[in-house]
């Protein structure tokens, strides 16, 4: 158990390292999730090097957190599932900007994921090929979770 | 004179066929725009949200007592799954304590969930695929028979049948009732005789064989790069499991084996299903054999709603729910809500395979490939 126990801390200190040599990217202390910040315009390309450098495979979730006034911010999860390592992928996006890149080229499960985001928060995911409204019908006006959307908003006409 | 059109029967043409949203086999509101050449799919469009009734923004607007029993009706045919997922996000960012009766008794009822959720799928994935698989309805109708057992015994612990609000943030709300250990001990010894007797109906009816092998196949890569999890990802080769590789409530006390398949088809995903029916029973003997004795929660009955606060602050927490990697991401502002939850159903990434794996099949597979997915349409929505 105890080796176990160290392999993967080594992974994840191997994981560490390899991402604070990226240009721009900002890796929180410790945890046994790697949290990474990048800016926005690496965001696909460190997922990318996720995947191919550390063997992330695993394309937990993607999401975004509306943070009022300083704008919109992406979170993506990507596992490792043989090496237990965790990386928790985050831009913010900054005040106003909508726009980021789409993660598809490089996780098909992005597909569905960035819909839904774009759904919900209405970010715009460049180079996403088919962004359409997921779970809400498509003459829907609003982002519900946006802060700026109450819970009482009136959607005419009622269905 | 109208001109005569030869009609063409060579398959070229193509033909747009709307499946769902209210299809048997879909289990639940999906739709699936199916482009066919022939009986030949060869374009899916995958249409969902029927059922959406935006659970995160519920969770932002409701208090940390008030969601679990909300978070229930994400996936309501497993609800012990989510509502544990969410009270231990929460637990994790406030660092709460959970006694370890507690966490005895959600391994239970987790577990004897996932059985009472395969003996739906399986109950109603036969039945789909046909009358020809053990006489008509007669495979639905026995495991229904079982499950309701089991959903006994969850009504005579919590008192609900379908959503419980069992978990509370800090550990359980109800113990054990008076003589509810031996009930449990007869149910998981009877269902686990029988098991024998599903699989000697299916395995050797010719038509179950011909419908589920070689049929939607997930290629290890794929499984992962679109986050298929759970029985799928095991049943396509990947050897994971959140109870074993990253243990959550004391599941490093139990003996339990991982069942793993390499072919990927629909036949592969039975057979992960039916060892994990036995790992479970194994479990629950397990619980029940060292059930400690003590406290079942870290914090006091819910008497109001600013009860559990939060420190500000994130976590993401995951159970091995029956159909996967059920993941709650809450984000905490040191208020009574979260500010920001986010699910990550195991049936949304799951059915998102679909698009890949539909093409090139006809449209009576499909019906086989839905089932072999077991999708709650209450989790892909929410």
């Amino acid at each position: 158990m105890t080796s176990e126990l160290n392999a993967t801390e080594m992974n994840i200190s191997r994981a560490r390292m390899l991402l604070e040599d990226l240009p721009g990217a900002v890796v929180a202390e410790g945890g046994p999730v790697v949290t990474v910040e990048v800016a926005v315009d690496q965001f696909a390309v460190v997922a990318s090097i996720l995947k191919e450098k550390l063997g992330c495979l695993f394309f937990s979730f993607l999401t975004a957190i509306d943070h009022k006034e300083a704008g919109l911010e992406v979170v993506a999860r990507l596992d490792n599932l043989d090496s237990q390592v965790c990386v928790m992928l985050r831009t913010k996006l900054g005040a106003g900007n909508t726009h980021c890149p789409s993660l598809f080229d490089v996780y098909r499960g992005a597909n569905w994921m960035e819909r839904e985001a774009f759904d919900m928060f209405g970010i715009v995911f460049d180079g996403h090929p088919d962004l359409r409204r997921m779970l809400l019908p498509e003459d829907w006006v609003g982002h519900p979770l946006l802060k700026s959307y109450a819970v009482d908003t009136p959607y005419p006409p009622y269905r | 004179m109208a001109e005569v059109r030869a009609i063409d029967y060579t398959g070229s043409e193509r033909l747009t066929m709307n499946m769902g949203p209210q299809h048997p086999s879909a289990h639940g509101v999906f739709r699936a725009i199916l482009t066919l050449e022939g009986e030949k799919i060869v374009g899916v469009d995958a249409v969902i949200g029927y059922l959406h009734r935006c659970h995160e923004k519920l969770a932002e607007n409701l208090a940390y007592v008030q969601y679990p029993s909300i978070a229930s009706k994400t996936d309501y045919v497993a609800a012990m799954s989510s509502e544990l997922a969410y009270v231990m996000a929460a637990e994790k960012i406030a660092q709460f304590e959970v006694p370890k009766r507690a966490q005895y008794l959600r391994v239970i009822v987790n577990e004897l969930q996932r059985v009472a959720s395969h003996c739906l799928w399986l109950g109603t994935w036969c039945l789909d695929m046909g009358g020809a698989l053990g006489g008509g309805t007669s495979i639905f109708l026995y495991c229904i028979r079982e499950r309701e057992t089991v959903l006994d015994l969850f009504e005579s612990l919590v008192g609900a049948r379908l959503l419980y609000g069992f978990h509370q943030v800090g550990g359980v709300r109800y113990d054990l009732p008076a003589g509810w250990a031996e009930q449990c001990r007869a149910t998981i010894d009877t269902i686990g005789k029988r098991l024998f007797e599903y699989e000697e109906m299916l395995e050797d009816n010719a038509f179950f064989e011909a419908r589920t092998r070689n049929v939607g196949v997930i290629s290890s890569a794929l499984a992962q790069d679109v986050g298929v999890s759970g029985p799928l990802l095991r049943a396509s080769g990947v050897d994971f499991d959140l109870r074993r590789d990253q243990p959550y409530s004391s599941y490093q006390d139990f003996q339990f084996k991982v069942p793993v398949e390499t072919e990927g088809d629909c036949h592969a995903r039975y057979r992960v299903r039916m060892v994990e029916f036995r790992e479970s029973i194994r479990i629950v003997r397990q619980v029940l054999d060292s059930l400690p004795e003590g406290p079942i929660s870290s914090r006091p009955g819910v008497k109001s709603l600013g009860q559990v606060r939060v420190p500000k602050g994130e976590a993401y927490a995951r159970v091995e729910g029956p159909r996967g990697e059920v993941g709650c991401y809450l984000v905490a502002d040191g208020s009574q809500k979260p500010y920001r939850m986010k699910w990550r159903g195991a049936s949304f990434s799951n059915l998102a395979v679909l698009p890949y794996i539909l093409p090139g099949v006809t449209v009576a597979d499909v019906v086989a490939i839905m089932g072999s997915v077991d999708p709650v349409f209450g989790e892909v929505d929410r």
